[in-house]
């Protein structure tokens, strides 16, 4: 991957002048690119990352196996977008293995997440099953550690 | 004590050997005192990496614990470590060197040093260096009873050895050359040409060249060498390195030597003696480290560009600072805004609470300069080039 979206990768935030000094180019150079990437839709947006456990929201996210017959035209694609529509629907994935897609899938309560599978995601024709993993605390996410605090125990100078 | 004739007391002081008294304490650590005592600092003065230890070493150690791996090893250390040392010097710098009789494991760099320098050094025997250099050269050799003579290398020209530099300094008891590049403090690196020259140099005058590579990894421009790779060269050169640096393994203590049979035996013997091994666990997690470089990739990548980061800000703050090939040091030129640089480190430190550590503390030609380490996070270097450029605005 290239250096400039690596860094975006780490840090969305990082300033085009400071990109500019860490990786030798000029300025105008890394905003011309960061352009470049948006338009032809490899940067698809930019996100903070959040660690929802601490905000004491009440809100339940769950992973979804489903098993889905893969249509005559058109395969898992199809019945993918469908369920990729949803707004309860973070993310979604196509698997190998023993289920075919995995959804990652939060609601305000459990009834929310339970009504969602039972309503609309079990209805739609082509689906024959569902497997529902509620999660139950976040660790990592997106590389970033949820709970570790930066710390420096090193001698201050050396 | 029963009337036996008691000569005039020894004080504290002189129960020290004689040449002990005279060589002083680390400039480094002396700063430290003075850092220490305060609070909230920025602190551009440590030499090691902030990346923690990566996970899977760290791991390797545990395990290594958990199956009570706590024993001795062999003097020259884990066979495996040897084993992957082997392999490790090999392809990288195009090095073979035996595990069974060249390559010992030491307590860091720094023991391999001592070692070095004791299995070569007669008393008397002078020693070539480069100054600016790391605090420890100087006074290993002095601990060796042998006479340090070193070569100041300049700014103007990125702070590189030539042999030119030394021919000067050769006398009937030059024995000994030692090379530390890419260099701390000054992140200079040497290119084929110079270490060609350098070589040919040792070659002529029959001298033992002990190379200190342990910032190799940590090579943004240009392929890591080393000497011991140049005609002529592995029969007469120690080669030392270790783990601390490009895999973040600091308090771990791992360095190693190889070296021809005789001189790598010679070390051993010391090594034995004194240290009999280095720590078990260590040796495991060392063994592991060894294994995979793609931590070592990730964090060279980071400290290039905070090296372009720092490079770019000190310019433009206008201290001079010339590109360092290597290391995660830049030294930049201080002396040109009529303090010392001392006065200047303890200015900055008093006034703006940022520790970096004063040239001089690298040998007296270090004066003018300073080094900032960019082994911290990048947040932390911004915010120390923001005070730095308000303090640097005022002095003129």
């Amino acid at each position: 991957m290239d250096e400039l979206l690596k860094l975006l990768k780490e840090n969305a935030l990082e300033s085009p002048d400071n990109l500019a000094r860490l990786l030798n180019r000029s300025e105008q150079d890394i905003k011309k690119q960061i352009e470049e990437y948006e338009r032809q839709g490899i940067i698809r947006g930019y996100q903070a990352i959040v660690n929802e456990d601490r905000l004491g929201l009440q809100r339940v996210s769950a992973v979804i196996e489903i098993k889905i017959t893969p249509e005559r035209e058109g395969g898992f694609d199809r019945i993918a977008e469908r369920i990729s529509k949803f707004r309860e629907v973070e993310a979604l994935y196509l698997m190998s293995g023993t289920y075919d897609l995995l959804a990652f899938v939060s609601g305000d309560n459990l009834r929310d997440v339970a009504l969602f599978v039972s309503e609309k995601l079990a209805t739609i024709q082509g689906i024959l099953s569902t497997a529902t993993h509620f999660m139950l605390k976040t660790y990592k996410v997106h590389g970033v550690l949820m709970e570790a605090q930066r710390t420096d125990e090193r001698l201050k100078v050396s | 004590m029963n009337g036996s004739k008691s000569p005039e007391k020894r004080t504290g002081a002189s129960r020290v050997a004689d040449y002990l008294r005279d060589i002083p304490r680390s400039g480094i650590r002396d700063f430290f005192d003075i850092v220490s005592t305060r609070k909230d600092v920025i602190s551009l003065g440590i030499g090691e990496p902030d990346f923690p230890t990566p996970w899977r070493i760290r791991e390797a150690a545990i395990y290594a614990l958990d199956r009570g791996a706590t024993a001795y090893t062999s003097n020259r250390g884990l066979l495996k470590l040897r084993q992957g040392i082997r392999d490790y010097v090999d392809r990288v710098f195009g090095v073979r060197y035996d595990p069974e009789t060249e390559i010992l494991v030491t307590v860091g760099v720094s023991e391999a040093l001592d070692l070095a320098v004791r299995a070569v050094v007669s008393p008397g025997d002078e020693v070539l260096y480069h100054e600016p250099c790391y605090v420890s050269y100087r006074p290993t050799i002095l601990f060796a009873h042998g006479v340090p003579v070193p070569a100041v290398t300049r700014a103007e020209n990125g702070f590189r050895l030539t042999a030119d530099m030394l021919e000067p300094l050769v006398t009937k008891r030059t024995k000994a050359l030692l090379l530390n590049f890419p260099t701390n403090p000054t992140g200079a690196t040497l290119g084929r040409e110079e270490l060609e020259g350098l070589a040919r140099f040792a070659c002529r005058h029959d001298l033992t060249v002990i190379t200190d590579e342990i910032y190799s990894e940590l090579t943004y421009e240009g392929e890591a060498l080393s000497i011991a790779a140049f005609p002529g060269m592995r029969e007469r050169t120690i080669f030392l390195h270790g783990l601390s640096k490009g895999w973040a393994m600091t308090g771990f203590r791992i360095g190693y030597a190889c070296a021809p049979a005789e001189l790598s035996e010679a070390m051993m013997k010391i090594h034995q003696y004194t240290m009999l091994c280095a720590p078990t666990l260590s040796q495991e997690a060392a063994a592991e480290a060894l294994r995979d470089d793609r931590d070592t990739v990730e964090m060279r990548r980071a400290y290039e560009q905070r090296r372009n980061y720092i490079c770019s800000a000190l310019n433009e703050i206008g201290l001079p600072c010339h590109k360092p090939r290597g290391a995660f040091y830049v030294f930049p030129r201080v002396g040109d805004l009529g303090l010392t640089s001392r006065d200047f480190a303890l200015r900055l430190l008093d006034e703006y609470n940022v520790a970096c550590v004063p040239g001089t503390a690298f040998g007296a030609c270090g004066e003018g300069f300073l080094r900032c380490s960019y082994a911290t996070d990048l947040e932390e270097i911004k915010e120390a080039m923001a005070r730095l450029a308000v303090f640097v605005k005022r002095l003129r």
